[in-house]
């Protein structure tokens, strides 16, 4: 298979390297050469983060390329417009509805930009915005978030279900695995185009 | 066999284990710090964080001459800080294997400089191996022990953070059984008087001819004929991953993985099979200049970038003239998220009091770096480690001796203090230097995810150890003028930093004491919510710069799910605007 590329933005402490981690975890059980490179240190203070899967049957770079990404799988609106230029013109830009301002915001000294999703929604073909964050609230537990987002994109990319939901069941402390289960299926409900 | 998706750091923290490695120390630096973290979940090796680099590697060294397996860890800049040692241990060798892991950090991720530490392996005289993804990292690991103790060297193993931080998949393999070495006494070797030293210089000179003897014949250095045989390309680590991702086997490489010493004679035989050669490598000319100075034919920095980090992307356009196709970019610019101080960080209010200050500030690297951008502001240099104290003192020194005058201020967190700040501590006692030194202790190496140090009272196994004292450092390097803050009340500290400005008999110590907000059960408790009544809108909270406090309609407002309760907005707010509105 030829390989593919998730490219994930969001904020430090969103739960990206969780989400990534399910990911991966379930694209290796699934047979397949995985490679995934995340961001540590310093940027987790708040700041921007990324993570970046790339899977198939024989992976080199970890590193996506610009205009080559299969998803930009945004958790945060300003987010999917910093990373966008990642997303190949075939491919799906999922965003999670949320915003959160930068420092620089806070204090009013720049503007967030009102108009993403319709400015995205113009350029971009295939577009799925979420309410991650409702979505995890209804399910009970507001950090599960990234489970949500996760099964929007598995159902996206056509993974098999079972897949996610045995890795969801492993990876998860156990108090928290049917909260993350169950937002990760409301997910997958949403991941239709 | 069982397989796993690593970390390269993982990766490697699991070859120690596989190949018998029975000691570990490591001081913690992006993007380094999970291999301790990882090796010290095995309890078949000793694994402790140590003060610093240098004592990490000298443990190391000593674990070695005792005849054990041993692995030290760090990030490129601590090598600086170990080079004293690793370069006469390359005269008195090993009798355990000795890997030096340093993890290098192109582009700066997290780093104040992103030097090329491969020119540490020629300038030290030690072999070098690079991997280029988890499975050799892991696989290297054993290669590098067996290297160490067959030429009886300790040998370098340089990641970088997309080595160390890009998970792939990993085929697992069972610990090694493995007899520790014997050791017997033998001064001539490890004890380097210049009359011994002088002898095994000579031996150092054989041993890396032979290492390059071995570096032809190592299966890790390899030549892939592709389908091209005009172009050639020579390259190591990821970067060779990103060749073949731009280039699969359209052209040939050679795919170097021991990088010192360099195997001649399999560069020549490459130079012969290919029209032109290129060599793809991050960073410095390392590859490229030795190679040339062999004599061959090549290009490499003129086309490819010496500075931050190689990507596809850059070898697609430099090496084949292809610019990314069409992409997105829907806003020229948008306001950028740069790593801000967590909500309830207890360095905030410490420089919030700086800023009022007219004084020089120098500081040092640990999360209160941050207090360097907007709004805080307060700080006017970092250097590296421990430079904050030393700096500050010779501020102070050069302002007197040319008669102008400064209220020179240092600042230092508890892990950087202990590291390296002592002996500059102790130059300002000896010297009677008349600065400011405070030390933002959270109990925790906080920067690199919280990392315990020899002040927390746990070690690296979360096991209780014994702390030690701060103020008992302070009383034995005669600081006399030593007081302790909260460094949530930001009365207390500014009435410190005063009452420390008055202080004329040598330098006065603030031990500004609170514990990092994100440690768990440590943090502070509460909500806060500004009172629209009594608020006047000055916005003074916002020069705090904390994450919670947000900008709305002409007012403010406290985020709920961000606020921690550390109640230093309550303490700027001219008008009593901000009171208490929950207790979790
Ligand atoms: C020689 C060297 N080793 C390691 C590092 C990585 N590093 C930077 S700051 C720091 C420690 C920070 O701890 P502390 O001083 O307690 O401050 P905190 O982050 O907790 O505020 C470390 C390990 C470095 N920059 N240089």
């Amino acid at each position: 298979m030829a390989v593919k590329s998730i490219f994930i933005s969001g904020v430090g402490g969103q739960g990206t390297i969780l989400a990534g981690k399910v990911i991966t975890t379930a694209l290796v059980n699934l047979g397949y050469d995985v490679k995934m490179s995340e961001v540590h240190g310093m940027a987790q203070r708040g700041g921007s983060v990324i993570t970046q899967i790339r899977y198939g049957d024989r992976v080199y770079s970890p590193l996506i390329e610009k205009g080559r990404a299969d998803v930009l799988l945004a958790f945060e609106k300003l987010e999917a417009a910093r990373y966008v230029e990642y997303l190949s013109p075939e491919g799906t830009l999922i965003v999670n509805d949320l915003e959160m301002p930068p420092a620089s915001v806070l204090v009013g000294k720049e503007e967030y930009p009102a108009d993403i999703v319709e400015r995205l929604k113009e350029e971009i073909r295939n577009m799925i915005v979420v309410d991650a964050v409702g979505v995890a609230k209804e399910c009970g537990e507001i950090r599960a978030q990234n489970m949500v987002l996760v099964g929007v994109l598995a159902r996206v990319m056509d993974w098999p279900k079972d897949a996610f939901v045995e890795v969801i069941r492993d990876v998860v402390p156990a108090k928290y695995v049917d909260v993350n289960i169950s937002a990760f299926e409301r997910g997958w409900d949403m991941g239709m185009l | 066999m069982k397989k796993a998706f690593l970390t390269g750091n993982e990766a490697i923290a699991r070859g120690a284990y596989e190949y018998a490695v029975s000691f570990a120390s490591a001081y913690p630096g992006t993007p380094s710090t999970e291999i301790l973290e990882n090796i010290s979940k095995y309890p078949e090796i000793y694994a402790e964080w140590a003060p610093n680099e240098k004592v990490a590697l000298e443990a190391a060294a000593g674990a070695s001459m005792a005849g054990a397996r041993a692995i030290v860890s760090m990030k490129h800049v601590g090598l600086n800080v170990a080079a004293d040692p690793l370069f006469t241990l390359a005269y008195t060798g090993v009798n355990g294997g000795l890997v030096i892991v340093t993890a290098d950090d192109p582009g700066m991720h997290s780093s104040q400089n992103e030097q090329d530490n491969r020119n540490f392996a020629p300038f030290a005289k030690i072999p070098m191996l690079e991997p280029s993804d988890s499975q050799e990292a892991k696989d290297l690991i054993g290669e590098a022990l067996k290297i160490s103790e067959m030429f009886d060297t300790p040998i370098l193993f340089r990641t970088t953070t997309r080595v160390s931080h890009s998970r792939s998949v990993v085929q697992l393999g069972e610990r090694k059984s493995l007899e520790m070495k014997p050791y017997s006494k033998n001064p001539e070797k490890f004890a380097m008087i210049p009359g011994f030293a002088r002898k095994r210089r000579l031996n150092l000179k054989d041993r890396l001819a032979a290492l390059e003897d071995y570096s032809e014949q190592f299966p890790y250095n390899r030549i892939e004929l592709g389908k091209n045989y005009e172009v050639g390309i020579i390259t190591s680590g990821i970067s060779y991953q990103y060749v073949k991702e731009v280039f699969g086997d359209e052209v040939s490489v050679l795919k170097l993985t021991m990088t010192f010493p360099l195997p001649k004679k399999l560069i020549a035989a490459f130079a012969e099979k290919v029209k032109e050669i290129y060599v793809v490598e991050e960073l410095d000319p390392y590859l490229e200049n030795q190679i040339k100075a062999m004599g061959f034919k090549v290009k490499g920095k003129e086309v490819i970038p010496e500075i931050g980090e190689l990507s596809p992307e850059i070898l697609r356009e430099k090496l084949k003239g292809e610019k990314p196709g069409i992409t997105f970019k829907p806003y020229a610019q948008l306001p950028s998220r740069p790593p801000v101080l967590c909500p309830g960080c207890p360095h905030r209010g410490v420089f919030y009091v700086l800023k009022k200050m007219k004084a020089v500030v120098t500081s040092d690297i640990g999360c209160y770096s941050l207090g360097v951008l907007p709004p805080l502001e307060s700080i006017d240099s970092i250097l590296c480690m421990g430079a904050s104290i030393s700096m500050g003192h010779g501020f102070k020194k050069a302002f007197e001796a040319n008669g102008k005058n400064a209220t020179v201020i240092t600042v230092i967190g508890d892990s950087t203090f202990l590291h390296s700040g002592i002996t500059s501590l102790m130059d300002a006692v000896y010297n009677r230097s008349n600065t400011i030194n405070i030390i933002v202790d959270n109990s925790i190496t906080a920067m690199t995810g919280h990392q315990h140090h020899p002040g927390t009272g746990y070690n690296a196994k979360e096991e209780p150890a014994p702390a030690v004292s701060l103020e008992a450092i302070y009383r034995a390097l005669g600081v006399e003028n030593v007081v302790v803050v909260d460094s949530y009340d930001l009365k207390a500290v500014e009435n410190a930093v005063k009452d420390a400005m008055k202080y004329k008999d040598g330098p006065s110590v603030i031990i500004a004491r609170r514990a990092c907000a994100l440690l768990k059960g440590k943090g502070p408790k509460g909500l806060y919510a500004v009172n629209e009544e009594k608020c006047r809108k000055c916005k003074i909270c916002l020069r705090l710069g904390c994450p919670a406090i947000q900008v709305k309609g002409d007012g403010v407002f406290i985020n709920p799910l961000s606020c921690v309760g550390c109640a230093v907005c309550v303490q700027v707010c001219p008008f009593g605007a901000i009171e208490k509105a929950g207790d979790e």
